[in-house]
């Protein structure tokens, strides 16, 4: 027996030391590494030494601590919005199913890749005097800054949350209505303490997003408005001033880690395994005679209708005005060319090309890096260093999202001219962007895939081992399938995310390989009703090619995972 | 073995391998293959506004047997900072986009090799800075534009004058641009520095007349994106206030059907000249590279490709310009002037009174 056991865990333990190793040798090196040499050069005094003066400086400041204000306010706003909106779309589109479900599903997800300058463009649009909601006065509000933020984020609710309800059993809740309970209190008591694991986790990462939201809080928010990551930007890259960027990076990192672990907490407490069905087995054909059924497609099209399709129809309807204002496919047909006297130096079809085969690296890497680490965070060792260890693990993932880009961009140039060691540039390779792009995605490929894994039975795995199943087998035959649902998701979500990614991929492309986000920020920054109709159509086409990608993500799981009754018309 | 087990061992083989991988593919030196000091690449940096006809990058390569390899590093302000950040480690050999508002940062840095290219044009050597570290390449005007139609629509006479800008008949109408979030923003706040200094607009200096735009209904956009689209009315994207500030080029972007006329104007006395220089990167790998291609953006070939390309003026006067830029998008006569050096040294405290003049 003895040996036995040895001969599996030798073998197992290495397995499980690269599952852990790579994901932390791929994020120490791409993220934390050079995050934290720039911030480390904030505190550097002029001759050599530590000069912690900046610390005093700032923190004494009553501007820093208005910022640090306005950011909480708006994150909390922001992610409290996006889950109360996002619950009943995600019932809608995961719990019943009716035609037309999956171009809803693709639809959601669309806001979330736009382009920020189009958005907030698009926005100010609507906002402005003589805009459609211009009575509303909205206009460099607070207000208009969280619409936005929640027009952005409302899918990582929707489809977070609806990942793990599709698979959620529906006898308990039954159960509880036999009792006699109510359909509310069935849900209270029932449901929504079995979605909690999957609502932390959407809030956590909404929230993060929102605190550091950058270029629609720069255009919406209008004059004097500031939150502490356009503040690091601003003291970056228009002052060089690295020592009250630091300073405000560590805040910042504070603020994230106590909103990652208030989130943590939320979810430890309610966490336990679920009784998980197939997908789609729980979802119950859409019906108008269930109140919950009608109630949630009144929030959705109230949600949808006025959160994603008024700013985009904007959007789309404008693109099919043509530079001499006529309507047609002017503008579609001007995406074969490099613009209004050349204003780029591809067309857009080829930088779509370029971002769709920069989103392939990216999406490989971060499924691979955090797909790893959904594995090992989902495990609950029976060690207390090894849970705390884990712990951390799940922690450290997030961190990306809460560091301002531009501190981890400039921390690029300054570390990565002579990386390990090895005598290449990394800076200056086409690589550095997909590798960018990945460290952004792997946190939501993580908070994808681990709700579901982590749902799962250990009894389930154990009662494998038991009868004999190797721990590879154990994975495959009880892991995989369950979190392969989840993982075409993941895989849709990291691929979208690297064909809107701007910030890190404006830093560091070539000109000639630019991607789809680029080129279309180099069009809206020209004059001339030419480069802005181009803008637009280029915006359409990306967003059109995410719904797309997250529609056949989720057709592709369906169909793998449960067989026949995978089809959803 | 099983095949599973093979499988996992794969994929974890790929997965480990990725770290050099990555390293191996990113030396990515073209097929000639590259000797150590750098070679038959010449790395050029520039802000992402950047370009060049491919056939004008094909003959310098042509004729100098160097491959050129472009590198793009976010806006100007980005640039600029990021050269300055990897002193004696540069990103590539050559920079081209640092303006006139960043330039004393990079040369005080010491981030650059002075290097004079033996035919560099008349009109162009008086704008040299820093003994030769920073080369002007070209440079164009940050003015106020105005809507034309929308003035004659109402029988009301134009703003010429920065002065006038501040009249009551111009109230609510205009849109500037936030200095410390944009460029052209910037730049037309140096205008009214050059223009009134501390003591001039009777004596209330520049932050004086800031207060008195404010006053008179001033709109501050953050992005020239946003000012010029949303707010501008010239743009026809339904903003409603008929002035803006933009480039004495824009005015080229709105011309009419039938190419006689202009719809928007750029007002020409209340410019400020952005010039924008390129400069061999201390430490380069291939500064022989770099000086090859410095001298090539002095050089005819290059600087008539940029007005098509670039939408700037070349620094080099006598290069011969398309003809609707004489028509319709001339560079102001006399254009308010900042000495680089002031700018280095009054910046951030400039930008902190703007502030307190106009918003926050």
């Amino acid at each position: 027996m003895t040996r036995a056991r040895a001969a599996v865990s030798a073998p197992s333990a290495v397995w499980w030391g690269v599952a852990v190793l790579l994901p932390l040798a791929f994020l120490g090196v791409f993220f934390a590494w050079p995050a934290v040499t720039l911030v480390a050069r904030g505190f550097l005094a002029e001759g050599g030494g530590v000069d912690l003066g900046g610390l005093r400086d700032v923190l004494g400041n009553p501007r820093t601590w208005r910022l640090v204000g306005t950011t909480l306010a708006q994150a909390t706003a922001g992610s409290a919005a996006s889950v109360l909106l996002g619950l009943p779309v995600a019932y809608l589109l995961y719990r019943t199913r009716f035609p037309g479900r999956g171009l809803l599903r693709g639809l959601v997800t669309v806001p979330f890749v736009l382009p920020t300058v189009v958005v907030g463009v698009a926005f100010r649009a609507l906002f402005q005097t003589g805009g459609l909601l211009g009575w509303a006065h909205l206009d460099g509000t607070f207000v208009a800054v969280v619409v936005a933020l929640v027009f952005f984020n409302v899918s990582v609710v929707v489809r977070t949350v609806g990942g793990l309800w599709e698979r959620l059993d529906p006898r308990a809740e039954q159960a509880a209505r036999a009792l006699g309970a109510s359909p509310a209190r069935a849900f209270r008591t029932v449901t929504l303490p079995a979605l909690s694991p999957a609502l932390a986790s959407a809030a956590a990462v909404v929230f993060l997003f929102c605190a550091t939201a950058f270029g629609v809080v720069l255009v919406l928010g209008g004059l004097g408005y500031g939150t502490v990551e356009t503040e690091i930007y601003r003291r970056t890259t228009q002052f060089l001033d690295l020592r009250t960027a630091a300073v405000l990076s560590i805040l910042q990192l504070l603020v994230v880690t106590l909103a990652l672990w208030v989130a943590g907490r939320a979810r430890a407490r309610r966490e336990r395994a679920l009784h998980l069905e197939h997908e789609d087995v729980a979802a119950h054909r859409w019906s108008v005679r269930s109140v919950p059924d009608v109630a949630a497609a009144v929030a959705t099209s109230v949600v949808v209708g006025g959160l994603v399709v008024l700013p985009l129809a904007g959007l789309v309807g404008r693109s099919f005005r043509g530079p001499d204002g006529a309507w047609g496919l002017a503008n579609y047909r001007a995406l074969g060319t490099t613009g209004g006297r050349n204003a780029l130096a591809v067309t857009v079809w080829e930088a779509l090309a370029n971002s769709v085969r920069t989103a392939l690296v990216a999406t490989v890497i971060a499924v691979v890096v955090g797909g790893l680490v959904a594995l090992v965070v989902s495990r609950r060792p029976r060690a207390r260093v090894a849970r705390r260890a884990v712990g951390l693990l799940d922690a450290v993932v997030m961190l990306p999202l809460g560091v301002s880009a531009v501190t981890v961009g400039f921390g690029f140039l300054i570390t990565l001219d002579r990386p390990l060691g090895l005598d290449v540039d990394l800076r200056t390779s086409g690589l550095l962007v997909p590798i960018a792009q990945a460290v952004v995605a792997v946190p939501l490929v993580v908070r994808t895939v681990l709700p579901v894994l982590r749902a799962i039975d250990p009894r389930l795995r154990q009662a494998a081992s038991v009868l004999g199943a190797a721990p590879g087998r154990v994975l495959r035959d009880v892991d995989l399938p369950i979190a392969l649902r989840s993982l075409g998701l993941a895989i849709g979500f990291a691929f979208a995310v690297s064909l809107g990614e701007f910030g890190a991929t404006a830093f560091l492309a070539r000109p000639d390989s630019a991607t789809l986000p680029v080129v279309i920020f180099r069009l809206i920054g020209r004059p001339g009703a030419e480069n802005y109709g181009m803008a637009l159509a280029a915006s359409v086409v990306l967003a059109v090619l995410t719904a797309v990608v997250m529609m056949l993500a989720e057709r592709l799981r369906g169909d793998r995972a449960s067989g026949a009754a995978g089809g959803e018309f | 073995m099983t095949a599973k087990s093979l499988r996992a061992r794969a994929a974890a083989v790929v997965a480990v391998g990725l770290l050099p991988a990555l390293a191996a593919c990113s030396s990515g030196t073209p097929s000639g293959g590259a000797s150590p000091s750098g070679g038959d690449t010449v790395t050029l940096v520039t802000h992402d506004s950047w370009a060049v006809s491919d056939d004008v990058i094909a003959k310098f390569e042509q004729e100098s047997g160097f491959t050129v390899k472009q590198v793009a590093m976010g806006d100007a302000g980005t640039l600029a900072n990021q050269v300055v950040l990897t002193q004696g480690s540069p990103v590539g050999d050559l920079v081209f986009g640092i303006d006139n508002t960043f330039a004393s940062r990079v040369i005080d840095a010491g981030a650059l090799e002075p290097h004079v290219p033996a035919g560099l044009a008349e009109s162009a050597t008086p704008l040299v800075l820093g003994d030769g570290a920073l080369i002007p390449i070209d440079l164009g005007d940050v003015c106020v534009n105005t809507d034309v139609a929308w003035f004659q629509e109402r029988g009301l006479a134009e703003p010429e004058t920065l002065e006038d800008l501040a009249k009551p008949e111009f109230k609510d109408l205009m849109v500037a641009l936030n200095p410390a979030s944009s460029s052209p923003g910037m730049a037309f706040m140096l205008a009214t520095i050059g223009a009134f200094g501390d003591d001039g607009f009777g004596g209330q200096g520049w932050t004086g007349y800031w207060e008195a735009l404010k006053a008179n209904g001033l709109k501050v956009a953050d992005s020239w994106e946003d000012g010029y689209y949303t707010e501008f009315s010239g743009a026809g994207e339904g903003g409603t206030r008929p002035i803006v500030v933009s480039y004495s080029t824009s005015p080229a972007f709105t011309v009419t059907d039938d190419g006689t006329a202009t719809t928007t104007r750029a007002l020409l006395g209340t410019c400020f000249r952005q010039v924008e220089f390129a400069g061999v990167l201390a430490g380069a790998q291939n500064p022989e590279g770099a000086r090859a291609l410095l001298d090539f953006l002095v050089s005819q070939p290059f600087q008539a490709d940029i007005p098509g390309q670039m939408y700037m003026y070349p620094a080099d006067s006598s290069v011969e310009l398309p003809a609707e830029w004489t028509q319709f998008a001339p560079l102001s006569d006399a254009p308010f002037e900042v000495d680089p050096a002031d700018i280095a040294a009054n910046r951030d405290a400039w930008l902190d009174q703007w502030t307190a003049a106009v918003g926050g």
